[in-house]
């Protein structure tokens, strides 16, 4: 539903693959391969290199090894969610309170999965096949999915879905080594240029993305509330400010509703 | 840059997986097991996604406010300032992510070099 707007909103030609009757995807590895290829097809691999390589740099200068921030990269594959474990773990939160956030924050994934999936199933597939998409999905997965896959046969797409997955993180993990040495090496100026690059494109990518009212509301409330909640110092302000916030904007929604 | 830096401790790894894998892994799993009852423009969900929207936006704040690092480096008000430009350039460009970052890193770099 959003993604059609967003593909239009970028702005970008016409996606170049194959058409749907090509022999090209015949094999699952060329199928693969396409999807590998479509990293350079959008404006969003850019915006994830940015963003990797300002995490990159968190990672370095609140302390982590590079090994942990690669880790992380991999294993958590979610922005917004591995840049609240970094902070919040680097300004002496707890692991409990930081799991806490970190779950929170990740509840997002399970509607993005919930509405990627049946993109790719066939009445055949097993779940185990789509393990590995549903690890993959991220916002960027998610946008990209609903551009690309209408241009995918159907047997083909989680073959396609895993090439553009692996070419997303392969980007991301250089992004991050770069990044953590730029920390390590550069002028504190361009240091903090590099860490600066985190807040900015998640500011604008979420705004982005915004586009009910309760988006909006949730993201402006959720920046101004935060320093009123690190003024309680509980430990938990992004829990509080992020509950408050996030209700409120839920209100307007509903009210809006209501009244429609 | 020393060997312990780039490969760090395991107890670090294991806070890692406990804050950071097993809290994103579970709602992927649950969305690939339940994935297909659930109404995606559900009343709950809606709340759902705003809280989380407002979380990263606490993130995105406690960075600019509380800054780590190098980016401490930075006066408060060119922080401030950087972002307002960026976000102002964003709306400008209709919506531009690119714009927008280009433009926040511009003002933080000539607002530094100003300074001296």
């Amino acid at each position: 539903m959003q993604a059609r707007q967003d593909s239009s909103l970028f702005g970008q030609a016409p996606v170049a693959l194959p058409p749907l009757d090509s022999p090209q995807w015949q094999s699952p590895w060329r199928a693969f391969g396409w999807g590998l290829r479509s990293i350079t097809q959008t404006i969003l691999t850019l915006v994830l290199f940015a963003t990797y390589l300002g995490i990159g740099a968190l990672a370095h200068d609140t302390h982590f090894s590079l090994l942990w921030a690669l880790c992380s990269t991999l294993f958590v594959w979610a922005g917004p969610a591995q840049i609240i474990l970094i902070t919040t773990l680097g300004s002496g939160a707890t692991v409990i309170q930081s799991a806490i956030a970190v779950t929170v924050s990740a509840i997002r994934l399970f509607p993005m999965v919930v509405s990627v999936l049946p993109l790719m199933r066939t009445p055949t597939t097993k779940r185990g096949e789509l393990f590995f998409a549903a690890h993959l999905t991220a916002v960027t997965l998610w946008v990209e999915c609903h551009r690309f896959l209408p241009q995918v046969p159907r047997e083909r797409r989680i073959a396609f879905v895993n090439g553009l997955g692996f070419g997303l993180v392969s980007v991301c993990l250089t992004a991050n080594t770069i990044g953590y040495f730029l920390a390590a090496n550069l002028t504190q100026t361009l240091g903090a240029a590099i860490l600066l690059l985190t807040p900015l494109s998640f500011l604008f990518s979420t705004a982005r993305n915004s586009r009910e009212v309760a988006d909006v509301v949730a993201l402006a409330l959720g920046v101004l509330l935060y320093p009123l909640a690190a003024k309680m110092n509980s430990g938990l302000d992004i829990l509080v400010s992020g509950l408050v916030a996030g209700t409120i904007a839920y209100g307007v929604h509903w009210w809006r509703e209501v009244r429609a | 840059m020393s060997a312990a830096q780039i490969i760090g401790d395991w107890q670090a790894l294991v806070v890692l997986f406990v804050a950071g894998v097993v809290p994103n892994q579970i709602w992927r799993m649950l969305g690939l097991w339940f994935g297909g009852g659930i109404d995606e423009g559900s009343e709950l969900l809606v709340w759902v996604r705003a809280v989380a929207t407002a979380i990263l936006a606490g993130v995105i704040a406690q960075i600019v406010v509380q800054p780590p690092g190098a980016l401490a480096s930075v006066p408060d008000g060119l922080r401030y300032g950087a972002v307002g430009a960026g976000l102002v350039v964003f709306l400008l460009t209709r919506r531009s992510i690119f714009a927008g970052v280009v433009a926040g890193e511009v003002f933080m770099l000539a607002g530094k070099w100003w300074l001296g």
